[in-house]
């Protein structure tokens, strides 16, 4: 046991330093450490019982081969559902109220004298597309994050990252990504501040680039709506499983875009072995219901507030302008959509649609009115109360089919990042370059999985 | 340690892992002479979870593969 | 600088215009440290059962009989061996911002391994309270604590807590007010490595002497870290011998 005295090195401030055979020493001094605890805890700590078979029961049914998968799945699609019928009725109810409202402000312009186009554009750019983004997006947040919250209390979500290890570990990233997505389903921004808990630098990378590929709540209704539509009337009873369904179903392709575009980018830009990887598996605790719950409403209010009155609000102001200043007969949004026809086309959209996601890129929520507005050629943003006044414009006015949905679905699914995430990309990476590929890397993927599904869908 | 069997108890008598690698093994409660038990693992590239000092920590085949133990009330190396 | 010295004399109460007392809150990974701090400060930081949440160094504040407490929550760490630039910042900290207090919060349901930060945190200050959170887990599993002979075994101030139920966050700031006041008796545990390493320490710190005369890091620690391998806590204390610890340490808060 012998340690080799004296290799002096100079860590160049002059100082002598006696680094012996340091790794024995230093394990020593390690070992020493850790015997000291025990001693401690020999004295301190004693077990009135056998501990713990509840906690690891539960784990082998979890963590199992046979069962951990199907557990995560329904676990998913119950919050995913509570989320969904959970949000009905509120967002109804926001709609109406802050609709309302919106007459109230309206009235009390034009009493002020206010000219037409302030009018146009505070109350139907800038107030409307407010009114539309907080009614769509709070209540779904509000319910999401707490449900996420809680389970993460528990202590489950390290259970997931273990059973999806494998899986991401072959992609070449490693099973905290899967907790990455997970958050991402409430909001694709929270998800990539989530990335910082994966701790290779490139594997958050490649977490933070791909986490827009699962969809976030802000798509849930386009997404919902498309597949209502499309899937016809006879599902009309079931509304709330079907539409919990189709977003199961987006979202297990958007898990496999991403454990696809993982792989691909471990081969080629972010190249690199799977890191050294280790997790702790925390003990079963109860939640703090209660304490979750209300911090999880502030937090995620304030957020959708902030975000709305930020991002959103400035936005629909714009959209407004672009539709309502005309050359000719068209407005310039007019010009663009014509612009866009035969981009759109090749993906199996059309102009109108393409020009919905591209102004939408401030806030997912606007793309479905953006949409309505688009073709009915209104100068603002505009609902339509039920999905069969809806399914009669796209479909019979407008020469919907199968495959527009369809592709609309898949579009709304991979596009690029919203531009909160964007933002908040760009203040996790610190990079410039790493922003723009977050916003590239997507904007092709859909473009190339919505031009093969086009043209596969010609064939029929 | 990769090939201890589940619920068989071990004690570690030497690893082979050096610089970061070993320090965050050792960090985590890897160290020669604990005790540990394997819980569960995956086949393939086989993830398992181990357990010592009444935590679990999951560590992966290439990580677990530098860690030797002794079966205890055996003699032989794992 | 000699660590076996007791803290007995008391330090004068701060005064109105002087900079409040900071205390730093460390510990393991996912043992309520940042429900705690939550408590404390009243800020809304994520908690969560999920490892490695708390990445950054955050700070807040709280007022207790009159007095301000500047509380910074470190990350939480398995060790303080700066293999990871948490464990380094954590540690930096602890070494150079020099906190009035030092709590760790450990984990009552595997306190054996929270003891590995206990220690090493001792060996850096000996201004240290132990909370012992998370007493409801513990008692669930069967878990029991004797509280007073930990105090007796590490010779510092002992808490209990139930973070989550805000239960014994009273008795935490009384025991933090008193630490900061200096008014506490501690008498650190001390741990005596075995002979070899005794041997080198000693060596190594007859060859600093000269060197880091005037650095308040404690030297045994520093010679320690010097046998793991580690130079660069030296290199930042030859940088800092000259800096206004506070100074440094506002900077690290912003």
């Amino acid at each position: 046991m012998g340690a080799k005295p004296a290799e002096m090195t100079d860590p160049g401030d002059d100082l002598k330093v006696l680094s012996a055979d340091s790794q024995t020493l230093s394990d020593r001094i390690v070992q020493t450490i850790y015997h000291e605890a025990g001693l401690i805890a020999g004295k301190v700590v004693s077990r009135n019982a056998p501990s713990a078979d509840w906690d690891r029961r539960l784990d082998d049914i979890l963590t199992s081969r046979v069962w951990g998968y199907p557990v995560m799945m329904l676990l998913l699609g119950l919050i995913l559902w509570i989320t969904i019928s959970g949000a009905n009725y509120p967002s109804e109810v926001l709609a109406v109220w802050l609709f309302s409202l919106e007459e109230v402000f309206g009235q009390a312009l034009l009493w002020a004298g206010a000219p037409d186009w302030l009018y146009g554009f505070l109350i139907l750019g800038v107030y409307r597309s407010l009114a539309w983004v907080v009614s769509v997006m709070l209540p779904p947040m509000a319910i999401f994050f707490p449900l996420f919250t809680i389970l993460e209390d528990l202590g489950y979500l390290p259970r997931v990252a273990y059973n999806m290890d494998d899986l991401f570990c072959r992609a070449g990233s490693c099973g905290k990504q899967a907790l990455t997505m997970c958050m991402g389903f409430g909001c694709n921004a929270a998800g990539v501040i989530a990335c910082r808990i994966i701790e290779s630098p490139r594997e958050r990378l490649i977490a933070i680039l791909t986490n827009n590929f699962v969809p976030c709540n802000g798509r849930f209704p386009l997404l919902i709506t498309m597949a209502v539509i499309i899937l016809g009337g006879m599902v009309w009873n079931h509304g709330n499983i079907t539409a919990a369904a189709a977003v199961v179903a987006a979202v297990l392709t958007g898990v496999a875009v991403t454990l696809a575009v993982s792989y691909f980018l471990s081969r080629t830009l972010l190249k690199g072995v799977p890191s050294f990887f280790t997790l702790e598996l925390p003990p079963f605790r109860k939640p703090a219901f209660g304490q979750i719950i209300v911090r999880s409403i502030m937090d995620r209010t304030l957020f959708v507030l902030s975000r709305a009155v930020m991002v959103a609000a400035p936005a629909g102001g714009i959209i407004w302008v672009l539709a309502n200043i005309s050359f000719g007969d068209i407005s310039i949004l007019g010009y663009s959509a014509d612009f866009l026809e035969p981009f759109g086309r090749l993906l199996g959209m059309d102009g109108i649609i393409l020009l919905a996601f591209i102004l939408a890129l401030p806030a997912n929520e606007l793309v479905i009115p953006l949409m309505i507005m688009g073709y009915m050629a209104t100068g603002s943003l505009q609902e339509i109360q039920n999905l069969t006044a809806l399914k009669t414009l796209l479909v019979d006015q407008h020469g919907w089919t199968y495959m527009t949905g369809i592709c609309v679905m898949l579009f709304s699914l991979l596009h690029f990042p919203c531009a909160t995430t964007l933002l908040t990309i760009h203040r996790e990476t610190g990079s410039f370059k790493w922003t723009l590929a977050a916003f590239m890397i997507p904007l092709l993927t859909s473009c190339l999985v919505c031009f093969m599904v086009s043209r596969i869908g010609l064939l029929f | 340690m990769t090939d201890l069997p589940v619920n068989v108890r071990g004690r570690i008598c030497y690893m082979d892992a050096q610089g970061p690698i070993r320090r965050r093994l050792m960090d985590l409660g890897f160290v020669p002479g604990t005790e540990v038990e394997i819980i569960r693992r995956r086949p393939g590239r086989g993830a398992a979870v181990y357990l010592l000092r009444g935590t679990m920590i999951v560590l992966r085949k290439e990580q677990s593969e530098h860690i030797f133990i002794e079966l205890i009330g055996a003699d032989t190396d794992g | 600088m000699g660590k076996a010295q007791l803290l007995k004399l008391p330090r004068k109460f701060p005064l109105p215009e002087q900079t409040p007392p900071v205390i730093a809150l460390a510990g393991n990974p996912n043992t309520g440290k940042s429900t705690i701090f939550n408590l404390l400060t009243g800020l809304k930081q994520h908690t969560g059962n999920w490892p490695g949440k708390t990445v950054l160094l955050s700070s807040g504040s709280y007022y207790y009989q009159q007095q301000e407490y500047k509380l910074v929550d470190l990350p939480g760490t398995y060790s303080l061996l700066a293999n990871s630039p948490d464990e380094e910042s954590a540690r930096d900290f602890l070494c150079f911002a020099r906190p009035q207090a030092t709590v760790v919060v450990a984990d009552a349901t595997c306190l054996e391994r929270n003891l590995n930060l206990i220690l090493q945190v001792l060996e850096i200050t000996s201004q240290m309270i132990v909370c012992v959170n998370l007493l409801d887990e513990a008692k669930r599993k069967h878990i029991s604590l004797d509280l007073k002979a930990l105090e007796v075994e590490l010779g510092v101030p002992v808490v209990a807590t139930t973070a989550s139920r805000g239960r014994g966050i009273n008795r935490l700031k009384e025991a933090i007010k008193d630490m900061a006041a200096g008014r506490t008796n501690v008498t650190p545990r001390r741990i005596i490595y075995d002979e070899e390493v005794e041997m080198a320490l000693q060596q190594i710190q007859f060859q600093m002497a000269e060197t880091l005369e005037n650095c308040q890091i404690d030297r045994r620690f520093l010679a320690l870290r010097l046998l793991d391998g580690d130079q660069t806590l030296i290199r930042k204390a030859a940088d800092h011998k000259n800096l206004e610890d506070k100074v440094w340490a506002q900077s690290l808060l912003k």
